[in-house]
Formats: C-alpha cells, sequence, structure tokens
C-alpha cells in the first residue's frame, strides 16, 4: 500500500472510531429531531387552547363581524359600562377585551378602538382583529361613498405574469424561490461543512505536533503527502458522518411522524400559509414541474466540483494554521482570515445574489476563488453561461493548488516549530526556507 | 576505512541565521559516530538534513556512495529528540502502521514486531493505547519502531532521556548488538559518559561549524597534556612539595587511598620521558600511585568548545 493511502486510512479510521465523532454523530440528529418534535409538539398545545374575547361594541357597526375559528371565540357583550365589561373579563380569565366606543364618523375609529388583556396579546391574533375591523370599516365607507362592495370585488382582477426568457424558457416566482433555495441549501452546507471539518483537520494536525510525532512521521513521508492524506482522511469522516446525520435524521423524523402523530416539518410558518392558500395540490405539482425545469444535472456537477474545491481549498488553510500555532488557544489570530471571506461569501450570497444574480458584484464574487463556491453555487440554478461556470471552477482548482503550496510550505516549516507562537512576518519568512 | 554517510561541505541558512556552516563529516561503516555539540550548535539540523526533512542550501550528502535521495529513507532508522506517538491508538496498530510508512509490507511488519515485542518483553502490550503507558514504556515502543525496518543507518538523538537504569543498559546493548550485527550508527547526546562507554568516532559542532572530528581514541591522545597523576609517600613532605614545585608543572590532584601520601598532578614537558619521571619519584620516596591522565570525552568537550 503506498503512503498516501496508508495515512488516508489512519487518519478516517482514527476519526471514525473517536469516541466523541461518535456520540456527535448519533447525538446531533437526536437533538435536533428532538427540537423540532418539541417546537410542533408546543405549538400544538399553544393552538388546542381555545381564546375567548370580549366584545364590548358601543358602535354597533360590528355586530356580526366576528366569527369564532377553532382557536379564538367571540363573546359580544352589550349593556354595560366599559368599567363592568373590564372586570367580568379579567375574572372569567378571558384572552383579552376588544372595546370599540361609539365615535362621531368611522374615520375617528382608526384610532379609538383599544385592546384590554391580561398580558401583551400576540401579534397574529391582533392581526386577526384588525384585518377584520377593517374589512369591515372598508365596506361600511364604500358604501358611505355610494359604492356597493360586492361591485368592487367584482372588479378586481388577479394578475399573474407569465415569465419567460428570450430563449423561451418559462419560469416563474415559484421557480425562482425554489432556485433561491436550492442555491441557498448548498452554500449554507458547503459553508457548515467547512467550518466543522475544516476545524477537525487543524485540531488533527496540531494533535500531531503536541504528541511530537511528527518528526518520526516525516522522517518517512513527505510533509506534503501528510498533508493531503489529512485532508483527504477527515473529509472521508465528515462525509461519512454527514450521510449517518442526514439517515438518522430521516429516520427519526418518520419514526417521531408515525408514533407521536406530530410532523416536525408542520412547524407553521409564513410560506407554508401562503402555499395552503393557493390549493395544496396544486401547488406541490407546480413545486415538482419547477423542480423537472431545473438545470438539474449541470447543477449537480457543478455543486460537486464547487463543493471539493472550496473545502480543499479552505482545509488546506486550516491545516497550514494548525501547523504554525502549538495550540489551539492560539488559533485565533489566524482565524479571521479564513473566516472573513467564508462569512462574506454568505453575505454577498444571501443578499446580493439574492436581489439580483447577474449584477456586477454577483459576478465578480462568483470568480473569486474564496467566494466562488458559495456565490457560484447561488447562482447557477438562474442559469449562469457555461463558460463562466468552467472558467470559475479552472480559477477554484487553480488557486486551490496555490494554497495546498503555500499550506505545504507553512506545514514543512511549522510542524517543527515548537514553543512560539509565530508572527505573520514570521510565516512570510518561513515560505523562503 | 569504508564510509557509509558522507556529508560534503554541508550549510543551511534559516533566515538570517546561518544553523550549518560549510560542515564536512565522514561516519565509517560499523561504527558509532557520536554527534556532539552544546545546544543549539546545528546537530539537529544536520540530522533533519540526512533524514531529508530539510534540505541542505549547498553542499552534498551521500548514503552508501549514492546521492541522498528521497527512495533512501527506508535504509534509514531516525529516532528524534522530539519524539512521541499518537496518544489514542493501540499500540500494535501504530508500530504497523509506523513500520508500513518505512516501506515494509503488513505482513512482514506484523512478523518482525512479534519479534521484538517478545524480545524486550512488552508482548501485551498490544493493544493497549499508548496513552495507559508511562513515558519509559512508551520509549521502547519508539525504539522497535526506529529498528524495525532493519536500517543500514541509525540516528538516535538523546536514546536514553526517559529511561530508568535498567532499560537505558537494555537499550545500549541493543545499540551495540545492532551494531555488530552491521548497521551503523549516529548517535547525538550530551551525557558524556555513553559517549565515552559506546562511541568510536565523534565530531563536534559548535556554533554551526565542525570544530573537531576523528577516532575516539586518536582524539584523546592528541589531547592528553603528558600529565601523570603520582602519589609519592615520603618522610619530608614539606621539602619534596617544594622541590616537585621547582622542577615540574605540578597542581594538587586527589584519588582514593589507602596511604596517608602526597598526590600531584605533574605535567612534563611533551618529548621527556614518563620513566624519567619515575625514577626520579622513587628516588624521594615511596612511590604508590602513577597514572598518565587521559583526557575523557567531557573534558575534551569542554575545553574544546570553551577554546572556540
Amino acid at each position: 500500500m503506498n503512503h498516501l493511502s496508508l495515512i488516508i486510512k489512519r487518519e478516517y479510521l482514527n476519526k471514525v472510531r473517536n469516541k466523541s465523532f461518535i456520540i456527535m454523530t448519533f447525538l446531533s440528529p437526536l437533538i435536533m429531531v428532538g427540537i423540532f418534535t418539541l417546537v410542533a409538539y408546543l405549538s400544538q398545545l399553544n393552538n388546542d387552547k381555545v381564546k375567548f374575547i370580549s366584545v364590548l361594541d358601543e358602535s354597533g357597526l360590528f355586530t356580526d363581524q366576528f366569527t369564532d375559528t377553532p382557536s379564538l371565540q367571540f363573546k359580544l357583550l352589550s349593556n354595560t359600562s366599559l368599567e363592568e365589561a373590564k372586570s367580568a373579563s379579567e375574572e372569567n380569565s378571558d384572552y383579552g377585551l376588544l372595546y370599540i366606543p361609539k365615535t362621531a364618523t368611522i374615520d375617528d375609529l382608526s384610532k379609538a378602538i383599544t385592546f384590554y388583556s391580561e398580558d401583551s396579546p400576540s401579534l397574529i391574533v391582533m392581526d386577526d382583529i384588525e384585518d377584520a375591523i377593517e374589512e369591515r370599516t372598508n365596506t361600511l365607507k364604500l358604501r358611505e361613498a355610494g359604492i356597493d362592495a360586492q361591485t368592487i370585488k367584482d372588479l378586481r382582477i388577479r394578475i399573474d405574469a407569465n415569465l419567460e426568457t428570450f430563449q423561451g424558457e418559462e419560469t416563474s416566482k415559484l421557480g425562482s424561490g425554489l432556485k433561491l433555495a436550492f442555491g441557498g441549501a448548498a452554500g449554507y452546507l458547503l459553508f457548515m461543512f467547512i467550518i466543522i471539518y475544516g476545524n477537525m483537520i487543524m485540531r488533527s494536525v496540531i494533535e500531531e505536533k503536541t504528541s511530537r510525532i511528527i518528526e518520526v512521521i516525516i522522517s518517512s513521508v513527505k510533509p506534503i503527502k501528510l498533508l493531503l492524506g489529512k485532508i483527504f482522511g477527515t473529509t472521508l469522516a465528515g462525509i461519512t458522518q454527514f450521510l449517518a446525520w442526514v439517515i438518522l435524521i430521516g429516520v427519526l423524523s418518520a419514526v417521531v411522524t408515525s408514533i407521536l402523530g406530530i410532523d416536525p416539518s408542520a412547524v407553521p410558518s409564513p410560506q407554508q400559509e401562503m402555499i395552503e392558500s393557493g390549493g395544496m395540490e396544486s401547488v406541490a405539482q407546480d413545486v415538482i414541474m419547477e423542480i423537472a425545469n431545473l438545470p438539474l444535472a449541470n447543477l449537480i456537477v457543478m455543486f460537486i466540483l464547487f463543493f471539493i474545491g472550496g473545502y480543499l481549498l479552505y482545509a488546506s488553510l486550516y491545516a497550514a494554521i494548525g501547523a504554525a500555532v502549538d495550540s489551539e488557544t492560539d488559533t485565533q489570530q489566524f482565524m479571521l482570515p479564513i473566516l472573513m471571506p467564508l462569512i462574506l461569501a454568505v453575505y454577498v450570497g444571501f443578499f446580493t445574489v439574492i436581489e439580483n444574480p447577474h449584477g456586477t458584484v454577483s459576478q465578480v464574487f462568483s470568480y473569486i476563488p474564496f467566494t466562488s463556491p458559495v456565490v457560484m453555487l447561488m447562482r447557477i440554478p438562474f442559469g449562469v453561461p457555461m463558460w463562466q461556470q468552467i472558467l470559475s471552477v479552472v480559477i477554484l482548482f487553480a488557486t486551490f493548488i496555490g494554497t495546498v503550496w503555500f499550506a505545504a510550505k507553512i506545514y514543512r516549516v511549522g510542524i517543527l516549530m515548537y514553543g512560539k507562537k509565530p508572527s505573520y512576518k514570521e510565516l512570510i519568512k518561513w515560505l523562503k526556507y | 576505512m569504508e564510509k557509509l554517510l558522507v556529508a560534503q561541505n554541508v550549510s543551511k541558512t534559516f533566515g538570517n541565521y546561518k544553523a550549518l556552516n560549510d560542515v564536512s563529516i565522514e561516519v565509517p561503516k560499523g561504527s558509532i559516530f557520536g554527534l556532539l555539540g552544546p545546544n543549539g550548535a546545528g546537530k539537529t539540523t544536520f540530522i533533519r538534513i540526512i533524514n531529508q526533512i530539510t534540505m541542505p542550501d549547498t553542499g552534498k550528502v551521500f548514503l552508501d556512495g549514492e546521492p541522498l535521495q528521497p527512495h533512501h529513507i527506508q535504509y534509514i532508522g531516525y529516532l528524534p529528540e522530539e519524539r512521541g506517538l499518537y496518544k489514542s491508538m493501540k499500540v500494535g496498530e501504530q508500530a504497523l502502521y509506523l513500520a508500513q510508512l518505512k516501506g515494509l509490507s503488513h505482513q512482514e511488519a506484523k512478523t518482525r514486531l512479534k519479534y521484538w515485542f517478545d524480545r524486550l518483553d512488552i508482548g501485551d502490550w498490544w493493544n493497549k493505547k499508548i496513552q495507559e503507558l508511562s513515558k519509559g514504556m512508551a520509549q521502547k515502543i519508539q525504539f522497535v519502531v526506529t529498528v524495525l525496518h532493519q536500517p543500514k543507518l541509525l540516528i538516535f538523538d538523546e536514546p536514553f532521556s526517559g529511561f530508568d537504569p535498567i532499560n537505558a543498559n537494555l537499550i545500549k546493548d541493543e545499540i551495540l548488538t545492532l551494531r555488530n550485527e552491521g548497521a551503523t550508527v549516529i548517535f547525538s547526546t550530551h551525557r558524556m559518559e555513553s559517549v565515552e562507554e559506546m562511541c568510536d568516532h565523534i565530531a563536534l559542532i559548535h556554533k554551526s561549524n565542525k570544530i573537531l572530528d576523528g577516532k575516539l581514541i586518536d582524539i584523546k591522545r592528541a589531547y592528553k597534556s603528558n600529565t601523570f597523576e603520582v602519589g609519592l609517600h615520603t618522610q619530608n613532605p614539606e621539602a619534596v612539595t617544594a622541590e616537585l614545585h621547582e622542577k615540574f608543572e605540578v597542581s594538587p590532584a586527589t584519588f582514593k587511598s589507602i596511604n596517608n601520601e602526597l598526590q600531584y598532578k605533574i605535567k612534563i614537558p611533551e618529548h621527556a620521558s614518563p620513566n624519567d619521571l619515575a625514577s626520579y619519584l622513587t628516588t624521594q620516596g615511596q612511590l604508590t600511585h602513577f597514572v598518565e591522565v587521559i583526557p575523557s570525552a567531557n573534558d575534551i568537550f569542554i575545553e574544546t568548545v570553551q577554546k572556540n
């Protein structure tokens, strides 16, 4: 067996057999699914409780306006004063009391209505109540102006613009959302992967230094082989852990859903409401169609290339840092220059690319190798010419070779340096050794 | 005598610091070669150059007549001063890994490890983790790993540090056995008594320069100063002492003796015969002790380093 595969094998087995690695592999999905289950369970609990709201309507305009829902029940009060109503609803431990006074004009109502409650009321409940009041006042205002509300409703046309590129590809807003989701997920995944496993590589280089085995090893193999072996071995361990997480989370979610009858993904979110209002089935069909419309083959190939390139690029830098210092506490001063471009990439990705996928800023950052993996991955679903993608990949891999050379230099000198924390100036000097 | 390792005019600079300046060293086959020098003299840099961990700026190194090449790594066994093992790895697995990195096959490595583990009586450590072993125990494993691939050239940097006297002796005997079986040993240490005991050649590096090398016996011959330690039993010590001081370069000496005698170190001129000194002394009283002072490696080390 040649040296490189020996080293990769050792690094891989060493990581995978490590107790804390095993614990984290099994514990993380448990914790994640546990938290989501808890949140889903709690929000169900919350929704199950019926909230009673007393309404004291002195204007008499809203008698039929408030309709009960499973979680909200309205009680109309009459012939009581505000003070009496307040104490009554407090005694009944109602959720709150809505007080609508009599005003001269409808416009005066806008500032006159008060909601009394024990604690600050939920924003969602208040929105619902305000919507109901506004709907009624609008109708009344229209009637005042001599317009029938039904006429307005009939006149209203809902516009849903069809989007199409000059090349004749049909797109849609839903598609854009999906593209964002795809790109964002890919970029975020890479970001997390780099931070978690880059650190792991750094620690394993430091371990070799602190255990003082390094000189024994590099009297047998070239430092660059050790460096590459460490990067590949740790990466394989990382992929193993990631796959284990995906499978475990999948299995656990299925188990939780079927046993407890709680759907962890049922945590209410605005997007879901939007989808629900549009009719569940047709949207699901649209989603599948839009996914099919995405340049899937292109996406997958580029995802793999950018993922590997971007990860290796950062991994070699992490290894160089590990070699330059004696202990993990000394790494701080070198971490910032690594994290900055990474964080910048995510910011550019999530703000600039979303706003304008093909703007100048997005384009520039999708060529800079330290940001291109995240930014370009987010741009590709929106359609990037193939030559641009290839150019970016080439720049990325060329830079990777450059950083490996740089890291190997630092590594070769750094692994034999003990005792003092090097400055940037010294690191540059090491390159010339 | 045939040379196993020849270094010609090797220089190495780190930034502004010259670690080695034009050092040439020849290590004869089958010898135990002591590489000596004060801390920071450049010994470790020289050893790392032999191991191809660092490359010399100028100069050449030959192993067995060939210029040093990457594949020569398998002919060298190196026990560095900064040594250690993976703490969380099992002894056997780790030894196998390190042996395979030196080019042994898995099967071959296993067979040889079994032999060495039995020989050093550490067979039952195979499944233990390094962190469960004491420092001395870990050192034994390290020694085995260093010699396992039967290298032609063994390089030991402070091999006895961390060993108790019994194990230090055991390792010393193993090194001598390996030499007798044909290996050449380069031995870097600050413990002069082991140099005295084991080395037949030495080289002294000081402030990046080689300032002394050769056979230990030849060096000692060159460094002896025609000084003799004498014990003289006499009735009239004051008069004899005065006369001795007049005739020779005399300094006080102390050695163990059952007699109540005068004890001196007496230096005679370079070509004078010790016989003359002895016969002169017998005329002054009873000669109880007469030994030539041979400089120890320690003396030579200190004298040479201070002179430079």
